[in-house]
């Protein structure tokens, strides 16, 4: 029992980690549509510079995530006026390839700058163990990891939900072409979403180096992708969903890593996708996209 | 008498070119000092020309975002290869070379099924999960199977497949996927494409269009995984994950859309630019993804998006797009002009479907 109790406290870190790069694929397909296959990139250029600035500028933590928050969604801002934003009319595919080819290039970039050899990311925390009644515990690192993307979390969700700018962000999810006649600056709002998106990725790779230090220029192909299955699994383009979805699979994937070889965890993971897709085909939380007839 | 000739050799000729380009091949090439790495990079071209246009079968006739066909290579490599490595002696590995790439599309094929039954239910991007977590699947499975190697790969593969291999299944490849998108069942594959409840509604039997699609293009990728791990020698689950999956969707987009000629310049232009940027060394891989966005951002449907050259259009069909040419002339003209044959499938939404109706 205490054992279960344990693996789910890290199930709640992996998730953590998985939501936060979930939400931003989650944001940008609901306002774009497009599935930005480079957001897993982002995530990694975001893990780089936490190590930038904590391994070489020696930035204490709260600084360090604020730097590569802000530097990350500057990025995410800039790959979406460059990349994206010529392709808005064209077929929506050519934006998804781009996406791969920008995914492609954030990678080979890194990899050609700063090396193959994996880095590690300093200890900015303390580690100390929190015992629990019950045999279990928790750590510093994942008590900073699950408090910081609730807090951030949870300010998104109030943000997408309670303000005007969310309220613009929601309608473009719901119809692009017509917005503009109310007043809406579309390529603002939409500019904002990347920025957004960009930074709880950034968020994800420090959490992430905060609990596996080791960072290398590929570590964002694999995340990013159960990041996607994540944001599928809650429905894509529900912010609410992304969240449980990061949860849901964090949580598969740690109970089948304690219960079988964990080689068998993506098996198990995704054959019960599958199975979810064939069951609820827009994922939890998703709505069906109306047909045209 | 003479037309009656000249029509003969029209009719034959090129299949009496393919047969000398193939025996060219198979027993001119090996004496001749060609420059095997050349020769390495061109059966790289055949197999990915393979990839390519069976993924464009999906993707770009059917209009579906399936992402994960290393997958199917996967299961057509490794199937042959345990067919050869278990159950064939060594003195018959020539003989029964084709058998086991057959073996390894069938097997490709039957893993399709299991993707086009969710394909029915789900659409789009959704499809796009479901495909991305059977090539996941596939390989987490191939790493559990100690039998195989596991996650160290399976070595001792003969080398079998050869420039005339290649280049007759990139033919049969091509020749296959030509006869089916001109066919009743490439019009249903259009119809999905254009609109899926429409379709239905016309009468086509979606799902078994979709199923057939579905085999058809594990089918080929599964030979050609097979034609990969007889040429390498040596196949890891790790040479089937998700980045060899988009090497083959950033061909297929690169090259366009439902195009079988777009295809075969998008995997040629593809491989052989990678080859060419080798002198690059790393800094190849910052390059190639720039001129790739760079030439979706100028040209986003692909270098031939819904275009085909003459030779992937067959004659049967040249005949009706002239017609229905002549009948919207005759008719004032005015309706959607199915152009020339260049624009064979014309803009998604006329074309392919115009010329069914007129046909």
């Amino acid at each position: 029992m205490s054992y279960l109790l344990q693996q789910a406290i890290n199930a709640l870190q992996l998730g953590s980690v998985y939501a936060l790069i979930a939400l931003g694929y989650s944001m940008v397909y609901g306002v774009l549509r497009l599935i930005n296959f480079a957001h897993g990139d982002i995530f990694m250029v975001g893990a780089f510079l936490g190590f930038f600035a904590a391994a070489v500028m020696k930035w204490p933590f709260v600084v360090t995530l604020l730097f590569s928050m802000v530097a990350t969604a500057a990025l995410g801002v800039t790959i979406e006026r460059v990349a994206y934003r010529p392709l808005r009319a064209a077929p929506r595919v050519s934006a998804v390839i781009t996406a791969l080819g920008v995914g492609l290039f954030l990678e080979h970039f890194t990899l050609a700058t700063v090396g193959a050899q994996p880095r590690q990311i300093p200890r900015m925390i303390p580690l100390r163990f929190y015992p629990l009644p019950g045999d279990i515990g928790f750590s510093s690192t994942q008590a900073v990891i699950f408090g910081i993307a609730i807090v951030l979390m949870l300010a998104l969700d109030l943000f997408v939900n309670h303000t005007l700018t969310g309220t613009a962000m929601r309608a473009i999810s719901w119809d692009m072409r017509h917005l503009p006649l109310m007043g809406v600056p579309v390529n603002r709002i939409i500019a904002l979403t990347f920025a957004i998106g960009s930074g709880l990725a950034a968020a994800g790779g420090i959490l992430v180096g905060l609990a596996y230090p080791i960072i290398d220029p590929y570590m964002g192909i694999l995340v990013g992708w159960k990041a996607f299955v994540a944001a599928v699994v809650g429905g894509i383009g529900s912010v609410r969903g992304a969240m449980i979805g990061g949860y849901i699979l964090a949580a598969t994937e740690v109970f089948v890593a304690a219960f079988l070889p964990s080689t068998y965890r993506d098996f198990v993971a995704f054959s019960l996708l599958l199975l979810l897709l064939v069951f609820r085909p827009t994922g939890l939380l998703g709505r069906a996209w109306a047909q045209k007839v | 008498m003479g037309t009656e000739g000249l029509n003969t050799i029209r009719r034959l000729g090129p299949w009496v070119a393919a047969a000398v380009l193939l025996a060219f091949l198979q027993f001119v090439l090996p004496l001749l000092p060609v420059n095997a790495y050349h020769v390495q990079v061109l059966m790289y071209v055949g197999i990915n020309i393979m990839l390519t246009a069976s993924l464009n079968l999906v993707n770009g006739y059917m209009g579906e975002f399936s992402v994960g066909h290393a997958g199917f290579m996967a299961v057509g490599a490794y199937v042959s290869a345990v067919v050869m490595l278990w159950w064939v002696p060594r003195s018959l590995w020539g003989a029964l070379f084709p058998v086991a790439l057959l073996a390894g599309g069938v097997g490709a094929s039957l893993v399709g099924l299991l993707v086009a039954v969710p394909s029915f239910r789900t659409r789009g991007d959704y499809l796009a999960i479901v495909t991305l977590a059977l090539n996941m699947i596939v390989k987490s499975a191939i790493e559990n199977i100690e039998a195989v190697g596991g996650p160290r790969g399976l070595p001792g593969i003969g080398r079998l497949t050869t420039p005339a291999w290649v280049y007759f299944w990139v033919l049969a490849t091509l020749g296959v996927l030509r006869h089916f998108i001109y066919s009743r069942f490439g019009r249903g594959v259009a119809a999905i494409r254009e609109d899926e409840v429409a379709a239905e509604i016309l009468g086509i039997n979606t799902r078994q269009v979709k199923m057939q699609a579905f085999l058809l293009a594990a089918f080929f990728a599964g030979v050609a995984g097979g034609l990969y791990a007889h040429l390498i020698q040596f196949i890891n689950p790790r040479s089937f994950d998700i980045i060899k999956s988009t090497e083959i969707l950033v061909m297929v987009y690169l090259g366009g859309v439902a195009s079988l000629a777009g295809s075969v310049v998008g995997a040629a232009t593809y491989t052989v630019l990678l080859e060419a940027l080798r002198f690059l060394g790393l800094w190849r891989w910052v390059l190639a993804p720039l001129l790739l966005v760079l030439l979706m951002i100028l040209r986003p449907r692909g270098i031939l998006g819904y275009r085909e050259f003459r030779p992937f259009i067959p004659a049967r069909e040249r005949a009706i797009q002239a017609r229905a040419l002549v009948a919207h002339a005759g008719a004032g003209g005015r309706g959607a002009p199915v152009a020339s044959p260049a624009s064979a499938a014309g803009a998604p939404s006329q074309g392919s479907q115009s010329a069914e109706v007129e046909g």
